[in-house]
């Protein structure tokens, strides 16, 4: 039902004809995001920059439920990009009305496992990450990629083994790069961004456990002409190619 | 000996270097003014500071030879009696005194025991359940006074043990500490800038300035026959440098003084300044010391004012109040100063 | 009492009681008894006693003679040396707790050898919880015991030594008696710091609920789902912390200063 109403809010959202789109895109721009796209906005950000003279973008990169308590509680910001629809939904349902536009979704993003260089846990698949005699690193339920974490070992049928609940997705990864632990389910997009720092591993119920990304513009936008340019940049063409090369699939 | 030392310490720009030897049931007094270096030289023969040279021997055994021999303060057999007590405030006055019994292995029955005979000893009986901070500053150094001698060490150390206490606790606790001197038989060394603890409790004086020993001997000699101004001041004598020539001595600044004994070569003229007499006209007669001065200052000291005087024979005068009041005295102002030569002794330098 | 003084002294209470009040005041207290029922607060907030307990206890075995060293040894490079063992109080935990992933983790200079040799992993046990705490904690002690040594007469320790004692009978019967007062007032920082550790823990020790899962690690990730139990919980640690140091107050503190 989520994945509908996001649909129905591609349409709302990604009109070109809104008002502001029109007036000229000059400022600073504020966009909270969420750490996985860390990477991927930042090159967006310089593009948007090179483009519009007299634009800077700014980032706060961070869990999407932090930032979303941040929001709630009234930071200042220009666009929103959360890793799950929950806690888009915890921004748009705060009854603070700080969504002007029903949010998009611009992106997908799927789990993966991540060991360190040289696998030295010998782990295979998901089936090794519910063995307790291995040092396992999982998300916190709390936060988007625990749930999705949970969500793939449900579809597996597996109970998840973890030695420790991390609080975001890079902690957990982190974790991995120091070899602290034998394995991660972190996302496809961090393990590619850690670059030879990791190693991915691919398995099979990752697809049962892909979460959505959604943008928006709030309704306190500072800069809603800014903001609008920089969520027209993500969901255009080149916007999705630099998230396909940075391990995002379409929305 | 029980005791013999020879202490050689640098401290920032004092340089000490002081030989010291006292016997068993002797009492040296080290008297000397602040900062001479008294201190210094009684925390080097605890073992508490590293001298930079010379040898400390204690009892007979050599506990300090130039870096060769060092026995650490916890392992010399002494007793020492600080300035402020330095009772341990959170332990009772009979802890305290059986402290050095337990760090030397008694049991804590026998330790008690004998802290609370050497509490009676020093009338402090039935106080050892106190602590330090409700005992006065008497009782305080009383006991703190046993807790030294517990152990019946060989040399007993007293740093200005009676400077911190009230004039009238003074006396009392120094009588009291004279009596266990006497009774002890150890070697005990006394520092002291007070010349009248030094003369009660010591047998033997040595004057220490800046670092140096500038004299030694008996509590009479050094009260009698003052070698530097400072001890003077202290027994109360002016001290004047001169070269003597039969009964007439010519002083180094200047002036002759006749003195009562004859004598040839270097002394000292030392002159009691309540045998000067003072008038506001040359005095009839013919004294053969007589000598226009000037009043540079005076202050009342006791029963008598003290008179600074200044001129060609610089003397200090002391008369009674009313005397006083009757020469009407202004500083500046001019004053005849006599003598009589058979009040002024004469010794080599 | 001069203005100059009692109106930013006012407004520096006000600071700092006014954020506690709105946690008192928007708690939801309707709901905060089944919150705090739940097993899973309980065994949080026993974690964070005991492991804070233990960081206090290895505090004080290590910070109280390290305290001695700075205070009272003539070693060289001491002010270095100082400058060394409080740098936690200034590091950022989270990189408290690599760092300690650097040296005690599986693949770390000391924790390799325990992993390979003796089997022994710290990462992610409660041992690590209380390394954590510790290694952030114990510089309060240090600092705290070290102003206490410096501040006390040392001619105590002059009289002892006169009296037999060599420097760690001393140390046992004099200067720490002297200096208890100090010890205790560092100790109750030591724990109320370690009680409140999250950065150094959740890096180094991860979260995990029994083992490795205090109260601030709870609170933080309570936050992100379910606010009103993260005010539930923060209160229950204020409660706790508060709570104890009134009864230390009274019976330790309070008795060991009136000597």
């Amino acid at each position: 039902m989520l994945a509908v109403a996001a649909v129905l809010a591609l349409a709302a959202c990604g009109a070109p004809a809104d008002a502001g789109s029109d007036g000229e895109v000059t400022g600073a721009v504020t966009v909270f995001a969420a750490a996985s796209l860390t990477d991927v906005f930042s090159d967006l950000g310089r593009r948007l920059e090179d483009d519009h003279p007299g634009l800077q973008v700014q980032f706060n990169f961070a869990g999407s439920s932090a930032l979303a308590t941040q929001l709630t509680h009234g930071a200042p910001a220009d666009v929103f990009a959360a890793a799950d629809t929950d806690q888009m939904d915890v921004v748009t349902d705060s009854g603070v009305g700080v969504v002007s536009r029903a949010p998009v979704l611009f992106a997908r993003n799927q789990l993966e496992i991540a060991v360190p260089p040289g696998n030295p846990g010998g782990i295979t698949g998901l089936t090794d990450l519910a063995d307790p005699e291995r040092t396992i690193a999982l998300c916190a339920p709390e936060v988007p990629c625990g749930a999705a974490a949970e969500a793939a070992f449900d579809a597996a049928g597996l109970t998840g083994a973890p030695d420790t609940l991390e609080e975001d997705v890079r902690a957990a990864l982190t974790k991995v790069q120091l070899g602290e632990v034998d394995a991660a389910l972190v996302y496809r997009t961090d393990v590619r961004a850690a670059g030879d720092a990791v190693e991915g591993i691919d398995f099979a119920q990752a697809a049962d456990a892909v979460n959505g990304y959604p943008i928006c513009v709030l309704t306190d936008a500072p800069n809603p002409a800014g903001a609008l340019a920089f969520v027209e940049l993500v969901t255009s063409d080149a916007g999705r190619e630099a998230l396909a090369t940075a391990g995002f699939t379409g929305p | 000996m029980t005791l013999d030392a020879h202490v050689v310490v640098q401290r920032g720009s004092l340089a000490v270097d002081v030989d010291l030897t006292v016997g068993a049931g002797e009492v040296l007094a080290v008297l000397g003014p602040n900062g001479a270096g008294k201190s210094t030289v009684l925390r080097v023969l605890a073992g508490l500071l590293t001298p930079d040279g010379g040898r400390v021997a204690l009892d007979g055994g050599t506990v300090w030879d130039d870096g060769a021999v060092h026995l650490p303060a916890h392992r010399r057999s002494l007793g020492m009696v600080f300035q402020d007590h330095l009772l341990f405030p959170h332990l009772s006055v009979t802890e305290n005194v059986a402290f050095g019994l337990r760090t030397r292995g008694a049991r804590r029955a026998p330790a008690r025991a004998a802290a609370q005979a050497w509490l009676d000893r020093v009338g402090l009986a039935g106080l050892g359940d106190r602590r330090p901070g409700e005992l006065s500053g008497g009782q305080a150094q009383r006991a703190a006074l046993a807790r030294a001698l517990v152990g019946d060490p060989r040399v007993l150390l007293l740093d200005e043990p009676l400077s911190a206490l009230d004039a009238r606790t003074r006396l009392t606790v120094r009588a009291e500490l004279h009596r266990h001197l006497a009774e002890y038989a150890g070697s005990a060394v006394l520092v002291t800038h007070d010349p009248v603890d030094a003369m009660a409790l010591a047998g033997r004086v040595v004057v220490v300035e800046d670092g140096r020993v500038v004299q030694a001997g008996t509590p009479a000699e050094v009260a009698r026959r003052p070698r530097t101004d400072y001890v003077a001041r202290l027994v109360g004598l002016v001290l004047l440098p001169g070269t003597a020539r039969g009964t007439t001595v010519e002083l180094e600044g200047g002036g002759t003084v006749a003195v009562g004994e004859e004598a040839a070569g270097p002394v000292f003229v030392a002159v009691r300044p309540t045998s000067v007499s003072l008038y506001p006209e040359r005095p009839a007669g013919s004294p053969r010391n007589v000598w226009p001065l000037r009043l540079a200052s005076a202050t009342p000291h006791g029963s008598v004012v003290r008179c600074d005087l200044a001129g060609e024979v610089p003397l200090t005068a002391d008369v009674t109040a009313t005397s006083f009041a009757e020469l009407r005295l202004a500083p500046g102002a001019p004053v005849w100063a006599s003598v009589k030569a058979a009040d002024v002794s004469v010794y080599a330098r | 009492m001069p203005l100059p003084l009692l109106v930013p002294a006012a407004v520096g209470v006000v600071f700092l009681v006014l954020p506690l009040l709105a946690l008192v005041v928007r708690a939801p207290w309707s709901a905060i008894g089944p919150q705090l029922a739940e097993p899973a607060v309980g065994q949080a907030l026993r974690l964070s006693l005991v492991s804070a307990t233990l960081a206090t206890l290895l505090s004080l075995v290590l910070g109280v003679p390290l305290a001695w060293v700075l205070a009272r040894s003539s070693i060289r490079g001491r002010s270095v040396l100082r400058a060394l063992v409080t740098v936690p109080l200034v590091l950022p935990p989270v990189v408290g707790g690599v760092a300690l992933f650097l040296v005690l983790g599986r693949q770390g200079i000391v924790g390799r050898l325990l992993h390979e040799h003796l089997d022994v992993t710290i990462p992610f046990t409660t041992t690590a919880v209380v390394i954590a705490e510790t290694f952030v904690a114990m510089p309060f002690l240090v600092i705290s015991v070290e102003g206490a040594l410096r501040a006390a007469d040392a001619r105590f320790e002059d009289a002892a030594a006169t009296l037999g004692a060599d420097r760690w009978t001393t140390f046992r019967r004099v200067t720490l008696p002297l200096v208890a007062p100090g010890v205790a007032a560092g100790a109750v920082l030591c724990w109320a710091r370690a009680l409140g550790e999250f950065g150094a823990t959740i890096t180094f020790a991860g979260n995990f609920p029994g083992t490795t899962q205090t109260m601030p690690l709870a609170v933080y990730l309570a936050l992100q789902s379910d606010p009103e139990a993260a005010i539930a919980l923060s209160l229950v640690l204020l409660a706790v912390s508060l709570g104890t140091l009134l009864v230390l107050r009274d019976r330790w503190l309070g008795r060991s200063a009136a000597v």
